[in-house]
């Protein structure tokens, strides 16, 4: 047995490696061979540690030090410095935004944005090497498949998760005991066990990060789910977009099959199970449950009406059962440490944790576990460091393009299931984009809307002309040539699309408009009647100008602009020619006096 | 394919090799060496890694090897903190790698610690 007195943590996820850690990691093993320390210290690659934004991402155990934005070229100083010497390299130790606190003496979890965090669903990302089967069995790995089959019914394994209360983390909230159920129930000589990795929202990357971290709490969970169902099959639907998660999940499969924790036979007890992996091209509409099998079955992904469900008639016209891969995350510590742990956190009709994205104007970027029914306020001031540079908070969009925007006003909201559909937005798959006062609700309703229209499979009319009819009146809005009656007849055909689209994403397409216009109305108002975008965003309705107070005549601007739309004499106020003006705001950056401003 | 306890087996082993990225406070028996340059020079990474060898020979999965910079009695290294937790820290002087196995036999197995190779003892 090889025992190192240190171990070199290096996130491996998407995030970490695309600042470089792979980079990072090559010159750790070759700094540490070079000083001799090859038997004492190893480098690990691990999955995701949240902290995205101070990424990449290196710990140092035992003592825990918390390295963050690290470089190739500090890699030297780490090993010849806390490797070699044992003493820290203390300007390389992250510091909290709010605090500029160092953690150098504090354990991992005493860190803010760790502190109120509960880690269920991630609990193994950033912890384990998610190539090695040994480390995630050593994290009490296939013990709930070995309970499950073991010692457990299948009917006792589905009361077990239905008691638990679990609702599916992919963004409908269905308790995932009676999906189970209901599959349990059809009778036919096969049935299929689904997950759907196909993770679309833009801005949400939790589904990514559980396989890049920890592919064999997925794995485990469809075993368990085979078993409880009477399926011997499993397919795992995850986008060709995340190649590590991809590779990562066939790594853990071979291992999982070599091991007899997936193939024949599994524990002698008689049950069958094995995996596959299908790739998705990245239609978002193939995260819909029926597109999504059909995508599959090999056919176009398009959705089909409901019922039949999943359930009855599914993958191949068998009944199928398609969980989310966060959901699955869950199955094994449910089965492990019995429902009640579960069912003890949470809100009364939201149980247990929930993975959320942090995104936009927030401090840090990343992703963050907390129990439902903890406020927003929580999520992104104490754990997400609030908003940078000072700006004010203007909204938080959850839910990604079927979710919706929500004010300060309800930042105390707690956040569940209930609480955020109440409140006009909808849970989702838990991305959480966070909007300061330079955004315009106008154009970021635009935004969604232009991301559904260009993902709606076409089927369905209302879904095909009714959101892409949207989309024509929102550009008008945000180009100074909205109308009286605009807002009403968007939100008459949000009504309609909602109430006749085909699949979810048609009848949640509409959110992002009502919502903002719920909640920013008078920004849409000032848009249409005053011709004024009060976030000084949309291009056509600003314009700059030059305060002649404050302007030296340095000439700082008229050489930067690109249209020569600036004139004047040296040392005398300058002025802009607002026909010719591109709104760049390249002048506005050069100005060193805080002379021009966008009205 | 694997048996049921194998697959205990491959856990207990993984989790010796993987402890010391718990931070379990409180149960971990840490091993913490100086390793300033006078540390270095008095040979403490042989010293360090007899305390490796020694504890992975044994298998003890709940003990950490560190290093920390000067303690300031350079005269003294290699010095060996061991802490083993509830007792008070005892700090062992001119370590060799010779002395390493009494004290993980005697100290870190039994909880007795060895008092010949003390600093109270070398300072009589």
């Amino acid at each position: 047995m090889d025992i190192y007195r240190a171990h070199v943590l290096c996130c491996g996820g998407t995030g970490c490696s695309s600042s470089g850690s792979a980079q990072l990691i090559q010159r750790f093993e070759e700094k540490i061979k070079e000083n001799g320390l090859d038997k004492e210290v190893k480098v690990i690659r691990t999955g995701c540690f949240g902290l995205c934004e101070a990424g990449p991402v290196v710990i140092v155990y035992p003592e825990g030090t918390f390295y963050s934005r690290v470089k190739v070229e500090d890699v030297d100083e780490i090993v010849s410095e806390h490797l070699l010497k044992g003493r820290k390299v203390q300007h390389l130790v992250y510091s909290d935004h709010a605090t500029h606190e160092q953690n150098a003496n504090k354990a991992l979890a005493d860190i803010n944005f760790y502190k109120h965090q509960h880690r269920i669903a991630l609990r193994n990302c950033g912890v384990i090497d998610p190539e090695n089967i040994d480390e995630y069995l050593a994290f009490d790995g296939y013990k709930a498949l070995e309970k499950a089959l073991t010692t457990m019914t299948r009917e006792q394994v589905i009361e077990e998760i239905l008691k638990s209360g679990l609702r599916g983390r992919g963004g409908g909230g269905f308790p995932t005991g009676l999906k189970w159920k209901f599959a349990a129930a059809s009778q036919a000589d096969q049935k299929y066990v689904a997950c759907n990795a196909d993770e679309g929202d833009p801005g949400a990357f939790m589904d990514r990060s559980v396989l890049e971290g920890d592919p064999h709490a997925v794995l485990e969970a469809m075993a368990i789910a085979g078993y409880a169902i009477g399926a011997s099959e499993g397919y795992i639907y995850v986008r060709a977009e995340y190649p590590i998660a991809v590779k990562r999940l066939e790594i853990a499969i071979g291992q999982a099959r070599d091991y007899g924790l997936l193939g024949k036979n599994i524990f002698e007890t008689g049950f069958d199970f094995d995996i596959q992996i299908r790739l998705g091209a990245g239609a978002f509409v193939c995260g819909e449950e029926t597109a999504l099998m059909r995508s599959i079955e090999g056919k176009r992904g398009e959705p089909t009406p409901r019922p039949p469900f999943p359930a009855v008639k599914g993958l191949f016209a068998k009944p199928t059962m398609l969980n989310n891969v966060e959901t699955y995350a869950n199955v094994a510590q449910i089965i492990l440490n019995g429902a009640d742990w579960f069912a003890a956190m949470g809100t009364e009709k939201s149980k247990g944790t929930k993975v959320f994205a942090l995104g936009g104007k927030i401090n840090n970027t990343g992703l963050v576990e907390v129990p439902m029914g903890t406020p927003l306020r929580t999520i992104i001031y104490d754990i997400g460091g609030g908003i940078p540079n000072g700006k004010k908070f203007k909204a938080v969009q959850t839910g990604g393009p079927s979710g919706g925007c929500l004010p300060a006003e309800l930042l105390d909201t707690p956040v569940d299931y209930d609480n955020l559909i109440a409140a006009g937005s909808m849970m989702g798959s838990g991305g959480m984009i966070v909007m300061d006062e330079d955004n315009c609700m106008v154009d970021i309703a635009r935004f969604f809307l232009d991301f559904t229209v260009d993902e709606s499979c076409g089927k369905c009319a209302p879904c095909r002309i009714g959101t892409r009819r949207m989309l024509e009146i929102l550009e008008r809005i945000v180009n100074g040539k909205g109308e009286e009656g605009d807002i009403e007849k968007l939100e008459n055909l949000a009504k309609t699309i909602k109430a006749t689209a085909l699949c979810g994403l048609g009848q949640t397409a509409p959110n992002p408009v009502l919502s903002t216009i719920k909640f920013f109305r008078h920004e849409y108002e000032a848009h249409i009647r005053d011709k004024k975008c009060p976030a000084h965003h949309c291009q056509a309705l600003l314009n700059y100008v030059i305060d002649p107070e404050k302007c030296r005549g340095c000439t700082a601007c008229a050489r930067v602009c690109p249209g020569g739309a600036i004139s004047g004499t040296v040392k005398q106020p300058h002025s802009i020619d607002p026909a010719k003006c591109l709104k760049c705001g390249a002048c506005m950056e050069k100005c060193r006096f805080g002379a021009i401003s966008k009205v | 394919m694997k048996s049921l306890a194998e697959l205990e087996a491959i856990r207990q082993k993984t989790l010796n090799r993987i402890n010391l990225r718990q931070e379990k406070e409180g149960e971990v028996t840490r091993v913490v060496i100086g390793m300033a340059t006078c540390g270095i020079a008095a040979g403490a990474r042989p010293v360090m890694l007899a305390f490796m060898d020694e504890i992975s020979k044994r298998n003890l999965s709940h003990v950490t090897v560190s290093q920390t910079g000067c303690i300031g009695m350079c005269r003294l290294e290699p010095m060996v903190d061991v802490i083993v937790p509830g007792q008070e820290k005892v700090t062992y002087v001119h370590m060799t790698p010779e002395k390493v196995g009494r004290v993980v036999a005697e100290h870190i197995v039994n909880g007795r610690p060895v008092e010949e190779y003390t600093i109270g003892a070398a300072e009589k």
